[in-house]
């Protein structure tokens, strides 16, 4: 073994292994300190002996026995100093040390559970999750949420620290806490989603990475739990980043849902949201993914967006509106409304949703309303509605978008 | 990315004969092996008290120089640690385990990247 060919195997196990090295290393140690002091002890007792003995056939179980054995040692050393030492056995007498890479997965599903746990705040949530499992750095993280670097890492450091003080185990939650840790979970995941598909400012590279990295965790979710809401929410990404490239110019100007070349939709990805889509259907237990998903599938399989299925995807908001009311699901109701039955209807349904209130601030509610006023061809209420919007929007792509619309009016 | 980890202390403490600062004081010396070891560490020294420091300035091309910082500070910049990590965090979890942090603070402070551009102030 060549020196060269060790540091090559280090660097390659340092950049894919070492957040699952962690992540095991919680769970057999029982918290973030000492797990990452130990990841740390395991990369230098590789490069120590990598080059000397051969790179191990495992990496992933070589590096997680070091470092517990290091961290053992580095225990016992401080229990002969100071007498005390409460975790100590519990460790040392599990001599298992797991290798197989369902229970990799399973140690990162547990991680994905404590870094979402309903004690810490949705920012903390995010913030931990893209780290501590996404593998992101502290700045990368900032960079995508447009804030200082020493923001998330405050966020990072309490967020450890309420882990640790409220003595959160890192497990998946049992049958009683699941659906409520689920959900704090799974919209975890939409959130990172979101951040990467929104069209906003900031680095284009590590935008796409967020989604990715949601789908990844969404893949994770879903291979370990065979929750109906998981498999809608892993549907549901699929389906919005099966679009990605239609969605946007060669300009980096929003395209419209109506106006995308659907021919640069990717039909795998649809496909594959397709079977997740019926699983989730047939276990007759169907929540809010499910069924936004199964709106976005039926607008995955319509030729063009005259000949969707209207009516489908209005009762699927029906149904929506019933188990998540929102006012955002009121006005996409509205919406598919105004598409089953005409603008005149659209418009009344509209109005009727941003009467129910706290729609009076959102764009799109302005924006949804002066596309069918321009469709009533009574431009001037138009006019006055998509200049509302404009007061309203913070999107540069959906400004210009308006701004198209609104010169088109004359 | 660097960062540079400024420790400052405040010598009565420290140097005030403790059991406490007296430990910190004899594991000082060996954190920057422990720091070469996890390939954390690229450069770092202790800094003598600022008794023995001059402070120089330079206006209209003339040299200025006044005895030490002035000590009206009670905590002093001690030394400093300039290590390679991952991030931030990574960054402040190696210098959480400087022994002087248990009885000083350290800043911890990215180092400039001149291919960024300057800050707008």
């Amino acid at each position: 073994m060549t020196d060269i060919a060790a540091r090559a195997a280090l660097e390659a196990a340092y950049r894919h292994e070492k957040r699952r090295v962690l992540a095991t290393l919680i769970r057999l140690l029982g918290g973030f300190e000492a797990a990452e002091e130990a990841l740390q002890d395991a990369f230098v007792a590789a490069a120590d002996r990598w080059p000397r003995e051969g790179v191990p056939d495992n990496p992933h179980a070589w590096l997680v026995s070091a470092g517990r054995f290091k961290t053992i040692d580095r225990w016992r050393r401080q229990a002969r100093l100071e007498n005390a030492l409460p975790g100590l056995a519990a460790v040392s007498e599990s001599e298992e040390v797991p290798a197989m890479p369902e229970t990799i997965q399973d140690d990162e599903l547990r991680l994905i559970f404590t870094c979402c746990h309903p004690v810490l705040n949705a920012d903390a949530r995010i913030a931990l999750t893209l780290r501590e499992i996404g593998g992101l750095t502290t700045e990368e993280i900032a960079r995508a949420y447009l804030t200082s670097p020493p923001t998330i890492a405050q966020r990072i450091v309490r967020a450890k620290a309420r882990i640790r003080d409220a003595a959160i185990p890192y497990e998946v939650p049992g049958r009683a806490e699941l659906p409520e840790r689920l959900e704090s979970a799974l919209r975890v995941i939409y959130l990172i989603f979101n951040e990467g598909y929104a069209a906003t400012g900031g680095v284009s590279l590590t935008r796409a990475e967020l989604s990715a990295e949601a789908i990844r965790l969404g893949r994770l979710v879903v291979r370990l739990l065979d929750e109906p809401e998981a498999l809608g929410l892993l549907a549901l990404m699929l389906l919005h980043e099966s679009r990605r490239h239609a969605r946007t110019d060669a300009s980096g100007d929003l395209v419209l849902l109506e106006d995308q070349d659907r021919a640069l939709w990717d039909r795998g990805l649809i496909a594959e949201a397709e079977g997740l889509i019926d699983r989730a259907m047939a276990s007759r237990r169907v929540g809010a993914y499910v069924l936004q998903a199964a709106i976005a599938a039926v607008h995955a399989g319509a030729s063009d967006f005259a000949t969707t299925d209207w009516a489908e995807i209005t009762g699927l908001y029906d149904v929506l509106r019933r188990i998540a009311p929102s006012p955002v699901v009121a006005l996409n109701r509205a919406v598919a409304i105004g598409m089953r039955d005409g603008a005149e209807a659209g418009l009344a349904a509209i109005e009727a949703a941003m009467h129910e209130g706290a729609l009076d601030a959102y764009h799109l509610a302005h924006s949804a309303r002066a596309d069918m006023l321009r469709r009533l061809g009574r431009s001037d209420d138009a006019r006055a509605a998509y200049t509302r919007a404009l007061d309203l929007v913070r999107l540069e792509p959906e400004r210009r978008f308006l701004e198209r619309r609104l010169a088109q009016l004359g | 990315m660097r960062y540079a980890c400024l420790i400052y202390y405040e010598p009565k403490a420290l140097f005030g004969g403790s059991a406490e600062a007296n430990e910190v004081l004899s594991k000082c010396s060996t954190y920057g092996e422990t720091l070469k070891e996890t390939g954390h560490w690229v450069a770092g020294e202790a800094l003598e008290l600022p008794d023995g420091a001059m402070t120089v300035v330079m206006r209209d091309g003339k040299m200025a120089t006044t005895d030490g910082p002035f000590m009206e500070t009670r905590e002093v910049l001690g030394g400093f640690i300039l290590i390679d990590a991952p991030d931030l965090n990574e960054a402040v979890r190696v210098a959480s385990g400087h022994p002087l942090a248990r009885i000083g603070h350290i800043e911890v402070r990215p180092v400039v990247d001149f291919s960024k551009p300057r800050p707008q102030l």
